[in-house]
């Protein structure tokens, strides 16, 4: 589904080396790594926000290193979601759909699959982190994308939430069956959703695979120390791989 | 309801030290406001009936008002249609002589009005260019109406276009972004996303500019002089009749202007909304 070869991306004294990543259609799959390794700047390549000094980016075996953003057919979800401020909910979610000049019946119908109905009529100023999100979430979702980009989606959010979000996002990506790359820092956040992840460091993929595998077969030391650096709390989806770990100490 | 002074509804609980520091803060503010107010009313109690009568009934001066409202008001029409793509331009895109692009644009903020008068008289009466604009072309702007919008969009487009890059500056870049990847192009993003984000400043701009366009005198008696019924502006007139000592009419014309200028500002910011916060 999206394949990229060994992308090249310069800004300042970081760089993006080579980085060559495969994600099949429908997974859910997680970038984690510390702040600065190179997370939100891989997302801005894959949406077309930014342009590589080399390497190639495929979707659905389609060359799309030099398209637009907005012939990617990418749902984004930027860190703190930007919202348009001056635009009340209903227009923020039915924004894309205005700029396409398609029909708005599907802002109603996605803002009830999130549970929004009720804010549509407000302003982006008075609604929580939680609202936000979801309104965010909404305005990527409503054109149907085939992929959904969210760079760290629930960063912002208290812990409660960030639980509910995470198994909504969740839901809501088996349901559509989108391919989905969710950015974050956050070990909990990874283990209850995800399919696959990839570790980032300083521009450079460390290791690709499933959670259970970077846990207990980390390549390297610093995978190692940042798979292990969280506690992470009962409950999670993956909770037995922590057992598992235990039990290989 | 909590209308102590200098506070805020919904703002912490305060000791006396913060008192203290809203009190000194409003002093000044208050000092300010009284002095302004001081100058007005000494103005008021200077000017006498006949004077008034001389203003109201004076076909010149009506001109000169009129010359003085649509003048500056087709000069901000103008300076804001440079300041959007230029403040955009140089908000957004990083290019060889930017350095130099916004030190131009600042430079008529900081010279004195007059050089723009000066310098716009040597340009069209000493330069080829300048005369193959006035003769050849015929577009007469030296002791001409069109002179005034020229000589005030020198000195004050660059308020404006100041304003237009700061309100640029603050619009979030990654709403742009996320208008682009829903489906809009660049300029798509730019009139649905940051024009709107930017309004309020640019509205101040405008304001900015249309107040220095509205007082300006020093460049217009230089470069286009101040002809009765012809290129007089209420700012010249001031000028012409306080000089032959008809300081009473002055002052009333002052008055005038005063008056004309609350009335503007007052509507634009009331239909510019929160572009008084921008100021």
């Amino acid at each position: 589904m999206i394949r990229t070869q060994e992308i090249v991306f310069h800004v300042g004294q970081f760089e993006l080396k080579r980085l060559s990543i495969e994600i099949a259609a429908g997974e859910y799959f997680i970038l984690l790594g510390p702040p600065g390794s190179g997370k939100t700047v891989f997302l801005e390549c894959l949406c077309g926000l930014k342009r590589l000094k080399s390497g190639r980016i495929y979707i659905d075996g389609r060359d799309v290193t030099h398209l637009e953003p907005r012939l990617r057919d990418i749902g984004y979800v930027p860190q703190d979601y930007a919202l348009f401020p001056h635009l009340s909910v209903e227009q923020n979610i039915s924004f894309g759909l205005r700029v396409r000049g398609r029909t708005q019946e599907k802002v109603a119908e996605t803002a009830d699959m999130l549970g929004i109905r009720q804010l549509l009529s407000r302003s982006i100023a008075g609604l929580s982190g939680g609202e936000k999100q979801r309104v965010a979430l909404a305005r990527a979702l409503v054109l149907q994308p085939k992929i959904l980009l969210l760079d760290e989606p629930v960063c912002a959010l208290d812990e409660v939430t960030r639980q509910e979000v995470c198994a909504q996002l969740l839901a809501i990506q088996r349901k559509l069956g989108l391919t989905t790359i969710h950015v974050s820092h956050n070990l909990e956040e990874a283990f209850s959703v995800a399919d696959r992840a990839a570790i980032l460091h300083k521009g450079v993929l460390l290791q690709v695979g499933p959670m259970d595998e970077l846990l207990c077969e980390p390549n390297s030391e610093f995978v190692a120390r940042f798979m292990r650096r969280e506690k992470r709390l009962p409950g999670s989806k993956r909770e037995n791989v922590k057992v598992k770990d235990q039990k290989s100490k | 309801m909590n209308t102590s002074f200098g506070s805020a509804q919904d703002g912490p609980v305060r000791g006396w030290r913060d008192r203290v520091f809203s009190a000194t803060a409003f002093f000044f503010v208050s000092v300010f406001m009284l002095f302004v107010l001081v100058l007005i009313v000494t103005d008021v109690f200077y000017v006498d009936k006949k004077a008034v009568m001389t203003v109201l009934t004076s076909k010149f001066i009506r001109h000169a008002l009129w010359m003085s409202i649509w003048t500056s008001c087709v000069t901000t029409f103008i300076a804001l249609l440079f300041a959007v793509p230029m403040g955009y331009a140089l908000s957004r895109f990083r290019f060889p002589g930017q350095f130099l692009a916004e030190t131009l644009v600042d430079l008529p903020i900081v010279f004195p009005p007059l050089v723009a008068g000066l310098t716009l008289l040597v340009f069209f009466s000493q330069t080829t260019v300048g005369r193959w604009i006035q003769d050849d072309l015929g577009i007469e702007f030296v002791f001409q109406p069109k002179g005034i919008v020229l000589c005030q969009f020198v000195a004050a487009a660059s308020f404006a276009i100041r304003s237009a890059k700061s309100a640029f500056d603050d619009v979030d870049r990654r709403c742009e972004n996320v208008a682009l990847t829903m489906g809009c192009t660049q300029w798509g993003s730019f009139h649905r996303v940051s024009l709107p984000l930017a309004r309020n400043g640019i509205i101040a701009g405008g304001i900015l500019t249309w107040a220095r366009a509205f007082g300006l005198f020093g460049p217009l008696m230089i470069f286009v002089g101040s002809f009765r019924g012809r290129t007089e502006v209420l700012s010249t007139t001031i000028f012409l009749e306080q000089s032959v000592g008809n300081l009473e009419v002055a002052l009333a014309i002052a008055l005038l202007l005063i008056f004309v200028a609350l009335i503007a500002v007052t509507g634009i910011r009331l239909v510019g909304g929160s572009a008084l916060v921008k100021l």
